[in-house]
């Protein structure tokens, strides 16, 4: 009934949604940026440890639909040993394949993030895979405020 | 797979394919699939009067309103005014006079706000909503309170998303100034009772607004006989454009009401040292107004009422009933909003899928909900969910139209396992 939706339902999205990686509070974190999107009301709440300019640890809690959820747990995983800027380039390449009209051309390239390609089709739910790079964004800045994907 | 539920047969004489064939819509294919369009409460589909209305009145009868002695301008707005009395007729107002339009139900509660709450409502004074409002029953109060420092009460909701009667009683004082509250919740359906606020009300002389944006295309809705002070409602939600929407203000307090917007129309006479102002209600009408919609949301009245507001009430409620009964038969399927007196609109959430994920699965179905807050954020923090998904009902939706509903969600909940 739903096979036409598994570009946007990948197996990798059901699992990390499932058993969402990177799922506690941080204790010793040294950034903690609270993510919003008003839309949709989920909310993340997400913890850096940063030393050196490397991310050290990463780790997210709140709630939120799968998208979401999977594309926190897998930035989690993602970042845990980049330096800031690194981070910063793998949320270019996320917007690039979520928003860009362009056939994203060389899946593989793009790593772990590929799986949320499928998003694309679905302009109401880009902001569902965005919201943890936003809030990583608002991290790597330093920013202690809260952010929206508004 | 579904749960055995024989679909209740609503009226015999009440003709639901006869119905789907006047709304030209309801033939489009959604991602291959028929469309099953199940967010009427956000905004519903349009006849085919209402969308030949409009051509033709672009095509014939189009002038502006108010101003031209010519043939045109006669036409024009004699279908405009003719759209007010019919606006009068269907929630049975004294005089077309305490019609006042609008663009929707948002912009004539801030209009209240603006002028009656301006005028009655100062510092210390208070206005009484409820828990189940929708933003735009509460944001333009806040506003209002904020300029003039009068204060906000909200009347508290039980479990099932009914108003708390007793507590909203106590929450009435000798500050209270205005009560507005919903006359049926877009978030979890529940039909307040209105007329016993308004006698309550009443009997300490506050007047009462109604927000009846949800109401209006599910009830018979009778001003005289509520006796309520201010009604408001949306032409989009009731089979008319959107853009258009009616206040209907009891005379005595709309010829008191200072005006809003200044310009023409809503003048008698200007010299730059004062203007005289125009009669009601078109010294709340500044400006060309929506005329082609207005028409239109006339139009979408006479068809209502041709098929009955009664008989849309009847067939709407037995499509919830069965809907209801057949979700309660769903192992992880709760739903959010289960009042007494409840209106065509189904809540709920599941267990393991977020709403969004419902929305987005169930359009691959061709079924249209929504999934969110419903502009109605405090509700969904009273039943700690951050958002629900909800199927809304309306005259053209049919038995069958659930089954598949309750297909797509049986499914996708095994998709998520
Ligand atoms: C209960 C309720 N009040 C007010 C509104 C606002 O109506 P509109 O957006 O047409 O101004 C809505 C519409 O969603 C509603 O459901």
């Amino acid at each position: 009934m739903f096979e036409d939706l598994r570009d946007l339902y990948q197996e990798v999205i059901f699992d990390h949604n499932r058993n969402p990686r990177n799922f506690r509070e941080m204790e010793d974190s040294n950034r903690k940026v609270e993510g919003f999107n008003p839309l949709c009301g989920d909310r993340m709440t997400l913890f850096l440890k940063v030393e050196g300019g490397i991310i050290q640890d990463a780790s997210f809690q709140g709630s939120g639909c799968a998208i979401s959820t999977a594309s926190a747990s897998l930035m989690t995983e993602i970042v845990k040993g980049m330096t800031e800027k690194e981070a910063d380039e793998q949320f270019e390449i996320l917007h690039k394949i979520t928003t860009s009209e362009d056939e994203v051309e060389n899946l593989e390239e793009l790593g772990k993030l590929a799986v949320l390609a499928g998003v694309r089709e679905y302009p109401a739910r880009v902001k569902c895979a965005t919201l943890p790079w936003h809030t990583l964004s608002a991290a790597i800045e330093n920013k202690e405020a809260s952010v929206s994907t508004e | 797979m579904t749960t055995n539920v024989q679909p209740i047969v609503s009226d015999e004489a009440y003709d639901v394919e006869a119905i789907r064939k006047q709304f030209p819509i309801l033939k489009e294919q959604i991602r291959g699939k028929k469309l099953v369009y199940l967010d009427n409460a956000a905004t519903c589909h349009k006849p085919q009067v209402v969308i030949d209305a409009i051509s033709n009145f672009y095509s014939h009868d189009y002038s502006n309103v108010h101003r031209g002695v010519h043939t045109l301008s006669e036409r024009a707005t004699k279908k405009y005014e003719d759209a007010r009395k019919k606006v009068q007729q269907f929630i049975n107002a004294e005089s077309s006079d305490e019609i006042v339009f609008l663009r929707g139900t948002t912009e004539a509660i801030n209009l209240v706000a603006q002028t009656f709450g301006k005028a009655n409502i100062g510092e210390g004074d208070e206005v009484l909503i409820t828990a189940m409002e929708h933003h735009s029953n509460i944001v333009p109060w806040q506003m209002l309170c904020k300029e003039s420092g009068a204060v906000l009460k909200v009347a508290p909701i039980n479990e099932k998303g009914e108003l708390i009667f007793d507590q909203f009683e106590a929450l009435i004082s000798d500050r209270t100034k205005l009560v507005s509250v919903v006359h049926m919740s877009n978030a979890l359906g529940t039909v307040n009772p209105v007329k016993k606020i308004i006698d309550l009300a009443h009997a300490k002389n506050i007047p009462v607004m109604l927000d009846g944006a949800q109401a209006i295309p599910h009830l018979a809705v009778d001003v005289q006989e509520l006796d309520c002070d201010f009604y408001a409602f949306s032409g989009h939600k009731l089979y008319a454009p959107s853009g258009i929407g009616a206040l209907y203000v009891k005379r005595e307090i709309l010829e008191k009401m200072p005006p809003w917007q200044g310009g023409g129309d809503m003048i008698r006479t200007v010299t730059f040292e004062k203007s005289e102002y125009n009669s009601i209600p078109y010294r709340f009408e500044a400006g060309t107004p929506n005329i082609v919609d207005t028409v239109a949301l006339g139009t979408a009245l006479d068809f209502v009422s041709e098929i009955g507001i009664e008989a849309i009430a009847k067939h709407e409620q037995a499509l919830l009933d069965y809907a209801t009964e057949k979700a309660l038969k769903i192992e992880g399927m709760r739903l959010i909003g289960t009042a007494e007196d409840k209106g065509a609109i189904l809540s709920f959430v599941l267990d393991k899928v977020h709403p969004h994920d419902i929305g987005t699965m169930l359009d691959h179905c061709g079924i249209a909900v929504r999934a969110g807050h419903h502009c109605a954020m405090p509700v969904m923090d009273f039943f700690e969910v951050p958002a629900t998904a909800r199927a809304s009902f309306a005259m053209y939706n049919t038995f069958e139209e659930i089954d598949i509903l309750m297909d797509g969600i049986e499914n996708l909940i095994e998709v998520f396992g």
